[in-house]
């Protein structure tokens, strides 16, 4: 009983400091970014590109895929459930609202975390492993801005940017599958979804991914920086910080769901 | 050495723990300028934490570590970036940016500086990768290059922007006797050329007395001895001694007692 006890202090302990540390690297990243240029370290536009690049721009197979299918299904699954109760008419209003509002950004930072925040927590342990991040102190650069401030640009603009490319192609692929079911024309489909949707259901799905950028950006760089123990370490720290993502934004998720729908 | 040389390291009464083992005590420790100064100690002698310190990458529990006159663990982030800009440092592994090419590695520090073009800058890490031995090897990626090239690449981005403080970390750690012969010439024709202060951790006597002009011996985490070679090879310290003749201290037991350890009596 008290051994247990023990862990879960010392676990709390850990998660706290972990927090603590997170934050900290937040508010130093918003000051590079935004102080850097005065203190003739700027930020670099080239890396926050790269990564960009690499967040958004390369994942966008697969988030085109994800996101037709899960386009299709909830027509299907809408047409169904409707169906029983003879209105099926209405599906066009369950699809728009589920998912500007939940799937995309969900199914993007669900996809973002195990692609890229996973990607930043092994390059980053390897770098601390090999000394990377001691050598960039000792050159005179601040690891922060050299590191973690473009990947937090990069997040920052790139999951709301695939979570609005989600949008249009779960919504287009759904408007086909609705649109042969139920014999009606795509351009009547999109008329309706148009009337659904307003800006704000569209904010409150970017305003989530946008929130989920930070929290896969800071975990990846949390489990990166602090690996210890060689190849297993680096392994573990990616296995950490993708569960640790994928388990933050679900629970965000449901916070960010209650809280603006109150 | 010359008594009027000035200090460029102080390290006054330097305490260190890591959690709460205690891993340095009360170090004492003085650097000046021009000398090539080697912190020898076995595994776990304490002789990179107290390189880590030296390159304010740790904080002490007590005491002060003085970089050409500044506390580094008082300095605000700012002033010890500037400060570092004066430092050089070769890591063992030589820690090099696997992202970037030779060439772009020994750019990295010109490039933060900020005010340098690329064309000067192209022409300063020719000249380095020169001075190590490494000229055409500018355009090759860190993980195309031997052991001994890492090490020599990691010096030319160390000396890039003509630090006044230079730092070895286990430089022939690795390495096959030749190359190692080899690196250890680099460092003392650095010091004489470029006038560097260099700091040598390693665990390798031979080089240790060849390029040294004072060593300072750590032995679990205590100063045994701060002297010049020849002073230091006629000490009659008995750990001091040990470490010399590569000597290894195995704790006596007596029979009873290890035959209790094996039973598990008590």
């Amino acid at each position: 009983m008290l051994v247990r006890a023990e862990i879960l202090g010392r676990q709390t302990v850990r998660a706290l400091d972990e927090i603590g540390y997170a934050a900290a690297l937040f508010a130093e990243a918003l000051v590079w970014i935004f102080v850097g240029r005065r203190w003739g370290q700027p930020l670099r536009l080239s890396a926050t590109v790269a990564q960009m690049l690499e967040i958004g721009i390369r994942a966008l197979p697969i988030a085109t895929l994800l996101a037709a299918t899960v386009g299709i299904m909830l027509a299907i699954q809408s047409l169904y459930s409707l169906g029983l109760f003879g209105a099926q008419s209405f599906a066009h209003v369950g699809i728009a609202l589920s998912v500007t509002r939940e799937f995309s950004p969900l199914i993007i930072g669900i996809l973002v975390a195990g692609r890229s925040g996973s990607a930043l927590a092994a390059r980053l342990g390897t770098m601390s492993i090999n000394q990377e991040i001691d050598a960039l102190q000792v050159i005179g650069i601040n690891p922060v801005r050299f590191l973690v401030a473009p990947a937090m640009i990069a997040m920052l603009v790139m999951l709301p940017a695939l979570t609005m490319w989600a949008n249009l192609v779960a919504l287009g692929a759904a408007g086909l599958y609705v649109s042969a079911a139920l014999d009606i024309s795509l351009a009547a489909y999109s008329a309706g979804t148009l009337e659904v949707l307003s800006p704000n259901d569209l904010a409150h799905g970017l305003g989530k991914s946008a929130l989920f950028a930070l929290l896969i950006a800071l975990l990846g760089v949390v489990n990166g920086t602090r690996v210890e123990g060689g190849a297993v370490g680096i392994g573990r720290a990616t296995t950490r910080s993708v569960v640790q993502a994928i388990s933050a934004i679900v629970v965000t998720d449901m916070v960010f769901a209650f809280v603006a729908t109150q | 050495m010359d008594a009027l040389q000035a200090p460029l390291i102080e390290v006054r009464n330097l305490s260190a723990h890591y959690g709460k083992e205690q891993v340095l005590f009360d170090v004492k420790l003085t650097v000046l300028e021009g000398e090539v100064m080697v912190i020898m100690g076995g595994s776990g002698s304490g002789k990179s934490t107290l390189l880590r310190h030296l390159l304010g990458l740790e904080t002490p529990s007590a005491g002060q570590v003085l970089v050409l006159g500044r506390d580094m663990a008082k300095l605000r982030a700012w002033d010890q970036l500037a400060l570092r800009r004066q430092m050089g440092v070769a890591f063992q592994g030589g820690a090099l940016f696997s992202s970037l090419s030779v060439a772009e590695n020994v750019k990295l520090p010109l490039r933060e500086r900020g005010d340098l073009g690329e064309r000067t800058m192209d022409i300063i890490a020719r000249l380095k990768l020169e001075v190590v031995n490494l000229a055409g090897c500018g355009d090759m990626m860190p993980a195309e290059l031997s052991g001994g090239m890492l090490k020599r690449a990691a010096v030319a981005r160390a000396i890039a922007l003509d630090p006044r403080l230079l730092f070895f970390d286990e430089p022939s750690a690795g390495l096959d006797p030749t190359v190692a012969a080899a690196l250890d010439e680099l460092i003392l024709q650095l010091r004489q050329a470029m006038a560097m202060t260099i700091v040598v951790v390693t665990h390798e006597m031979d080089s240790a007395f060849k390029i040294a002009d004072r060593i300072t011996v750590l032995d679990r985490g205590r100063v045994l001895a701060v002297e010049p070679v020849e002073r230091l090879l006629r000490s009659d310290n008995p750990r001091i001694q040990n470490l010399l003749n590569r000597r290894a201290e195995v704790p006596e037991i007596e029979a009873a007692d290890y035959l209790r350890r094996l039973t598990g009596e008590a």
